[in-house]
């Protein structure tokens, strides 16, 4: 399998064209945790998709940091209820 | 092929102007953009469509041809010109059978076929969004029946043009998502690939009912089973098991048979229960002999 990446913060900024602040709001909101690596801190291969999906809102949807902190935690809550409905409908097939 | 109103996606009449455009198609991406609607095709859908009208409507030279054109489109000799371009080249990663679709937004490929036949499948000074670094990731769908979701076994998918091999785990749920790392798109600059998300439908044609491990099943016994206790034979998943009913069974009654049931997900040898509710059988046609029977035992006040 691929290798595992760490990113540093700069070289996320380059590509998808964001500045510093932006991973740090989402560091401080602990939406997203970087790795240290002596005085460097990197943004970890799993964390990747979660800021990919802010830069794209942030881009297409002209969202403020603190609009996409929401949306964030909104989203999670939208993943658990998701996991919990298919759930409840795997367990209302037991009455079919 | 179908003439598409790029209007209509964007709720606007003809003679919207360019501030017209873009406000109904940021009004309408806030709504349906896919990363705000997971797990709804429909939204996916509709953002493509509306990035599609945007893409014409919103590029002067594109909305001029396109309104030149509009219904009469399939008669526009560019439109033969760009028809015969097309034929060789397009779409090959994801024809119409395929059960794979992207996620998280609007890719080249995305445009429709009544698009590419009339700006060509490159289009020309396209905006779309890219891959920046990291690959797109991929979901597909995968149907199981309940059967083959008893035991851990491997499955080849074809995954554009690729062959992967993959474990399925035994008890894997109906509609879990397992991600299978790096089997995205390839990334750009250094960037990882993406994932492949695969989400299991799980069919089940069998007797039993199946809620997380544990395995439910109706067994039919006679009257005297049920009053008088007996043995009978019973389906489990893997196997005949013998049972012992107990006499004065009662309609609905369930007995567990502990370790019968369904494996755990990912606890090798570790499995749910199964439980077997009886339905009791009524008699509905009694010999004269029964039927003396049944006096006889009405008389003891049974």
């Amino acid at each position: 399998m691929a290798s595992k990446y760490i990113i540093s913060i700069s070289e996320f900024c380059n590509n998808y064209g964001v500045d510093e602040v932006f991973v740090m709001h989402f560091t401080e909101a602990k939406l997203i945790h970087l790795k240290k690596e002596g005085e460097k801190q990197f943004i970890q291969e799993d964390e990747l998709p979660k800021l990919e999906k802010m830069v794209r809102l942030y881009h297409d949807l002209g969202i403020n940091l603190e609009g996409l902190e929401t949306i964030a935690h909104l989203l999670d809550r939208i993943d658990e209820m998701n996991k919990e409905l298919q759930s409840l409908k795997n367990r209302l097939r037991l009455y079919e | 092929m179908e003439f598409i109103d790029y209007y209509k996606v964007l709720d606007l009449d003809k003679s919207a102007s360019t501030a017209d455009i873009k406000k109904a198609y940021r009004k309408l991406a806030r709504k349906y953009h896919p990363d705000l609607n997971p797990n709804n095709k429909e939204a996916e859908i509709k953002f493509k469509q509306l990035n599609e009208a945007n893409e014409v409507l919103s590029d002067p030279e594109k909305r001029k041809k396109y309104d030149q054109y509009g219904k009469d489109w399939q008669h526009a000799e560019e439109f033969e010109k760009a028809k015969q371009q097309q034929q060789y080249s397009g779409r090959q990663q994801y024809s119409s059978g395929d059960p794979f679709t992207y996620s998280g937004g609007a890719s080249e490929e995305d445009f429709s076929d009544f698009f590419e036949s009339m700006f060509g499948s490159r289009g020309f000074g396209r905006q779309q969004r890219q891959t920046k670094f990291r690959g797109q990731d991929f979901n597909a769908e995968l149907q199981l029946d309940l059967r083959s979701a008893y035991t851990t076994h491997k499955q080849t998918l074809t995954v554009n043009g690729k062959n992967i091999r993959i474990t399925i785990p035994a008890g894997i749920e109906n509609g879990q998502t397992i991600k299978i790392k790096g089997h995205g798109a390839p990334g750009v600059n250094g960037g990882p690939h993406g994932d492949l998300y695969i989400t299991f439908s799980i069919a089940n044609n069998t007797a039993f009912k199946r809620e997380g491990a544990n395995l439910y099943k109706t067994e039919t016994i006679n009257l005297t089973t049920a009053v008088l206790g007996g043995e009978i034979t019973t389906e489990t998943f893997d196997g005949k098991v013998k049972l012992k009913v107990a006499p004065g069974t009662q309609n609905g009654q369930q007995v567990k048979l502990k370790g019968k049931g369904f494996p755990v997900y990912k606890k090798e040898g570790a499995y749910g229960n199964l439980y077997i509710s009886y339905q009791i059988q009524m008699p509905t046609k009694l010999t004269d002999e029964q039927k003396e029977l049944f006096e006889k035992l009405k008389k003891t006040n049974l």
